[in-house]
């Protein structure tokens, strides 16, 4: 054996033994808080959130994770969705909680926007549209509009909403967790078509490679700090449209800062779901969504989907 | 309305907001499916839509299992056009036309030139409310034979291109599209029926093009173009060639075989120089000589109309008698110098000139 070339197996142990060989790549840490009380008077939603954050973040108390996460001077967006209306929407109840948290940890009222494609679509989902300058503000991109110049990576080529470029300094995601008839499920990755001007040119194929180059942009991949997937209510077909008879109570929440692991392991739970309903799988259906292995492959590297590289930590 | 939007709006007092109701019709061609659900069936595309979403022009809604497009009268582009710009050289030469667009439109080309208003929803850029009666009565004001419905993508404001042709019509005004050719059977006889020329901007000639550049087909543009051709309606084409991309040898030839065996002989075929935009700003301009190329492999296929475009001056701008060979209309750019046509004849032998001349 040549040893300037290979590593000897007494080289490995003397170097495993001084610290000096490379560490395997970290897990990507994704949470599930969950409480089957949700829904009666004794459930919480704030106590949900406090777990799951404390959970992610490892903490002992809420406050102290959200301090990880946002710093006082930033202004912080909550990228919520709301195409579908009440129902499937992130909702006004979670916002609220995440708010409060947010601005017991520093964040003033004033910098905390919450913000999705359209004015409409805020409104319909319960969402009162207002740019008032002392409160939290919710805003459509119909407010401010979009950049001027293209953001391209592969496939995609998008104008960005000027919500995301030049208003937040900060985004926590804010997807649920549900069925998407077009690209399979939509969840962390796909909630950030909310934040370009064309997202309707990026739904063929599955939304495959679409979702995984629309989330390269650099304003995206350098503000978007944590997901939040609310699976409160989630949906397991008919998606994105609200439909509640393909709904079911999860009573709870999903937190990752790797938006791949977080769509694979939800994805997963919605196949669980419509296995136990005895429906087809995704891909049986052709709309496996295969944008989230393309979301994890070199030459996107948003995060990983293989299961061994996911540590899936219930919350306590 | 806040104050920032009507302050915005304020020099167009036109406009209005995008749900506003003038804008929104009920569309023509899409089928109804179970849980609000709707199938477009305008485009080849035929998007499947949810409640409160989109198709992919971007310009057509599903409201409760109800399909509504969004730009009828939306329009966000308007100009009086000499219609040789667009290019037609065989309708109407030496008139103008009253161009305009919504927003919108159902492939998204990597050479677009126009990108920042077909590659957008129609809230996402300034609109004005222009009538059918208002535009047809616009058009005659400004002397336009025509209403040339073009920059954007016309099939995606079908609807109101529809009306706009009936009140044009009304006012003694002729209607023109401009297209991709990107459209089902249906929808493109009911055209037929109600606008005077069309002309087809055929991308390429191979699926690969369509597929990577276009995002679309191929078979169904040159399907409508046969339906076209049955139909009577007075049709050119233009390709684009853009280096590298489309511009073989072998796309020329197969494509004047492909137009003189299903469409003939008599059908304008313009070679248009491509200078860089959008997303392919990498390539150069087309060179003169590819364009000669191409204009040989048609010329020697036998097609009687053979132009190069966006080359102002070339010889190949103006139109030949196929006969005596003599020019017989005359242009520069977009002007027409000459016309030595009598009656869709050539002055100096007779021989007819395939085309809507109105002289």
């Amino acid at each position: 054996m040549d040893h300037k070339l290979g590593t000897s197996r007494r080289h490995l142990l003397r170097m495993c033994s001084a610290g000096l060989w490379p560490a395997p790549p970290p897990k990507s840490k994704v949470v599930i808080a969950r409480d089957p009380m949700l829904r009666s008077p004794a459930g919480s939603l704030l106590k949900l959130l406090d777990r799951a954050m404390q959970s992610f973040f490892d903490r002992n108390s809420p406050l102290e994770a959200w301090r990880r996460l946002v710093r006082p001077g930033e202004v912080v967006g909550l990228k919520v969705n709301c195409l579908a209306g009440k129902g499937a929407s992130t909702s006004v109840a979670l916002v609220e909680a995440i708010c409060e948290r947010l601005q017991q940890a520093g964040i003033p009222a004033k910098d905390i926007v919450i913000w999705d494609r359209l004015n409409a679509d805020l409104e319909s989902a319960g969402f009162r549209p207002t740019s008032a300058r002392q409160r939290i503000r919710s805003m459509g991109n119909d407010e401010l509009g979009y950049e001027d110049d293209l953001e391209t990576f592969g496939s995609a080529a998008s104008l960005l909403s000027r919500t995301l470029t030049q208003v937040c300094h900060a985004v926590i995601n804010l997807p649920v967790l549900k069925d998407h008839g077009i690209v399979g499920v939509t969840m962390a990755l796909k909630n950030l078509f909310g934040a370009i001007h064309n997202p309707n040119k990026y739904h063929l194929n599955a939304g495959d490679p679409y979702v995984a180059d629309v989330n390269m942009f650099p304003p995206i991949r350098q503000k978007v700090r944590l997901t939040i997937c609310e699976a409160i209510t989630a949906q397991y077909e008919g998606g994105p449209s609200y439909m509640p008879q393909w709904t079911w109570p999860y009573n709870g929440l999903i937190v990752a800062r790797d938006p791949v692991a977080l769509d694979y392991t939800g994805w997963q739970i919605i196949e669980r779901q419509r296995a136990a309903k005895g429906m087809k799988s995704l891909k049986a259906l052709a709309r496996e969504p295969r944008y989230i292995a393309t979301a994890a492959d070199p030459a996107h590297r948003l995060g990983t989907n293989a299961p061994l590289q996911i540590d899936r930590v219930e919350a306590p | 309305m806040n104050r920032r939007s009507f302050l915005k709006l304020a020099p167009f007092p036109c406009l209005g907001a995008e749900t506003d109701a003038q804008f929104i019709v009920e569309a023509q061609f899409y089928e109804k499916l179970p849980y609000k659900k709707i199938k477009c069936k305008l485009c080849p595309r035929e998007c499947v839509i949810d409640d409160r979403e989109r198709g992919y022009c971007g310009v057509r809604e599903n409201r409760g299992g109800v399909y509504y497009t969004l730009v009828h009268s939306r329009v966000c582009a308007f100009h009086v056009d000499p219609i040789e710009k667009k290019p037609f050289f065989h309708f109407l030469p030496g008139s103008l036309a009253y161009s305009l667009a919504t927003a919108g439109c159902n492939v998204n080309c990597k050479m677009c030139q126009n990108w920042e208003i077909s590659q957008v929803r129609p809230e996402q850029v300034r609109n004005i409310y222009l009538p059918p009666r208002k535009l047809a009565a616009l058009a005659k004001q400004e002397d336009c034979a025509s209403i040339a419905y073009t920059y954007s993508e016309p099939v995606i404001f079908f609807e109101y291109m529809l009306d706009a042709a009936d009140a044009g019509h009304a006012a003694g005004v002729k209607s023109a599209v401009v297209t991709g050719g990107y459209v089902q059977e249906e929808p493109l006889k009911k055209l037929c029926q109600r606008v005077d020329a069309i002309k087809v901007d055929l991308k390429a000639f191979s699926q690969k093009f369509y597929t990577e550049v276009v995002n679309g087909e191929l078979k169904p543009v040159l399907n409508a173009l046969v339906t076209l051709r049955k139909l009577g309606m007075w049709t050119e084409i233009v390709y684009l060639v853009v280096p590298t991309l489309n511009d073989s040898e072998q796309e020329f030839k197969g494509l004047a075989r492909w137009v003189k065996s299903e469409l003939g002989v008599d059908v304008p075929l313009h070679f248009s120089r491509f200078h860089p935009m959008y997303l392919l700003k990498n390539l150069p301009p087309t060179p003169l000589e590819t364009l000669e190329r191409a204009k040989a492999a048609a010329d020697a296929e036998g097609l009687h109309y053979v132009y190069i475009g966006n080359v102002p001056g070339h010889p190949a701008e103006k139109t030949y008698c196929p006969k005596c060979r003599r020019v017989v209309v005359d242009r520069v750019g977009f002007s027409v110098e000459s016309n030595h046509l009598r009656k869709g004849k050539c002055r100096f032998c007779q021989q007819s000139i395939a085309g809507v001349w109105g002289t």
